[in-house]
């Protein structure tokens, strides 16, 4: 399964990149994004998962959105994904 | 697929942190627009008529106080004049990116750009400086330079007002922090939506109540371009754990912020604190505690060719300095990148090539 991740507001220093479309290994059972997080943390990211990952979610101050809507309205890591997702990291600690 | 909370009839795209609400793209706009233009209004932040310049970085923040504060200002007829003014501390490579999309905000805004050269405000650069200086000692020249140079700014460009775009998210950031550090007195004046430096230049932050991620979210709805700036990543700032504790408490509960905010500006504080009075510097006529700024004396050691005076030990400069320090905003190598309700750490503490 394709899905598409951006990265922005400072998340692209931690996968460096700004955007990557990933093919996600076939699994019996779909693909949550709580999944996602986790793969990309073990598979892409560039720094050390506390900069990425907090428990079974994104660090706080990092914000999610699938498909141009936020997560908090898709039930965050519980989303199940589908083919040709969007989904998009935006990071608030940094400056501005 | 969630509608939007006012029954608009379209699909919700955020849920808002200050109340929990699910709005469509539009009618977030709205909100987000018309709190910003109440908070300006309640406030009676501007005068009709008035000059006001817009402390622009580059980054999210000032990108989008300058986008709604032109429409704000075309929506409801401020009748403001509004520039962008832009700070060049002369590193190299630095500011590149940064000041090129404040370049580019001029262009779509269609506002005048003032950008100000360190060279210009003190005659050396700051590359310059840490030439003279090394990079051991020269957070006291970024940090006090730094504090200044807007409002110098201000200043040579004759503005009625300064607008920052300091956040919500900011301000209870900088409330826990001089809460942290001791620094009760602070706490009011952090909190203001309105400061006034002495020079007669109110400081105003008219984002005062929104929050970071709606800012964010706004910027990118709206596909404003901005530049992400320095990395809260790296393992250096005290403020950066106040902002991961932050987070992490706004996580439990957004109104949290609020909360703090509110706290601070509640907070009555004891008249023990003097408040020193003050003058003009007989030098460059900004406003100081002393006869000679700060700054003034930080310059006359570097155009003298003895940059360690006034960080030096024991010279007269330097007691002179310390009393200056007490005075007015402490800034020295210890806390340099902590004393400041700004969002940054101090330049000289980075290594350049790692800023991307
Ligand atoms: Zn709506
Ligand atoms: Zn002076």
């Amino acid at each position: 399964m394709k899905v598409n991740c951006e990265y922005g507001g400072g998340c692209d220093l931690l996968f460096g990149t700004k955007q990557e479309t990933y093919e996600l290994p076939s699994s019996s059972t779909a693909w949550t994004v709580g999944e996602l997080l986790l793969w990309l943390a073990e598979k892409h990211l560039k720094t050390t998962q506390e900069n990425f990952l907090q428990g079974d979610s994104v660090r706080p101050g990092i914000l999610v959105m699938i498909n141009e809507m936020d997560w908090e309205l898709l039930d965050t890591t519980n989303y199940v994904l589908k083919e040709n997702d969007t989904v998009i990291f935006f990071s608030t600690l940094h400056g501005g | 697929m969630p509608a939007c909370s006012t029954k608009c009839g379209k699909t919700a795209i955020l849920k808002r942190p200050k109340t929990g609400d699910a709005l469509c793209k539009e009618c977030f706009f709205e909100a987000f627009e018309n709190e910003i233009h109440y908070t300006i209004e309640r406030a009676k932040l501007f005068r009709p008529g008035s000059t006001v310049a817009i402390a622009a970085s580059g980054g999210k923040d000032s990108t989008v106080l300058a986008y709604v504060l032109k429409l704000l200002n075309e929506k409801f007829n401020y009748q403001l004049k509004l520039v962008l003014l832009s700070i060049d501390e002369g590193i190299t490579g630095y500011r590149d990116d940064s000041l090129n999309t404040v370049k580019q905000n001029k262009e779509d805004y269609g506002m005048d750009l003032k950008i100000l050269s360190y060279k210009e405000l003190y005659g050396w650069t700051m590359d310059e400086i840490v030439a003279e200086i090394g990079r051991k000692n020269n957070c006291t020249f970024c940090g006090v330079f730094r504090r200044q140079a807007l409002d110098r700014g201000a200043y040579l460009l004759k503005v009625d007002y300064v607008a920052t775009g300091h956040n919500a998210d900011d301000i209870a950031e900088t409330v826990l922090m001089n809460i942290l550090r001791g620094d009760i007195a602070r706490l009011n004046r952090c909190t203001s939506i309105i400061t006034d430096s002495g020079d007669g230049i109110p400081r105003v932050k008219p984002l005062k109540y929104a929050f970071e991620k709606e800012i964010v979210m706004y910027a990118y709805f709206k596909k404003l371009i901005y530049f992400t700036t320095e990395c809260v990543f790296a393992p250096n700032a005290y403020r950066g754990h106040a902002r991961v504790l932050l987070k992490d408490l706004e996580k439990i509960d957004p109104t949290i912020i609020m909360n703090i905010i509110k706290s601070g500006e509640d907070l009555k504080v004891a008249e023990t604190t003097k408040i020193p009075t003050l003058t003009r510097c007989v030098r460059c006529n900004y406003v100081s505690s002393q006869d000679v700024c700060k700054a003034c004396i930080l310059l006359e050691g570097l155009n003298k060719g003895l940059p360690r005076l006034g960080i030096g030990k024991s010279s007269k400069v330097k007691r002179l300095l310390k009393e200056n320090e007490e005075k007015t905003s402490s800034c020295n190598s210890k806390n340099c990148c902590n004393a400041k309700p700004e969002k940054s750490h101090c330049l000289c503490k980075t290594t350049i090539p790692s800023i991307s």
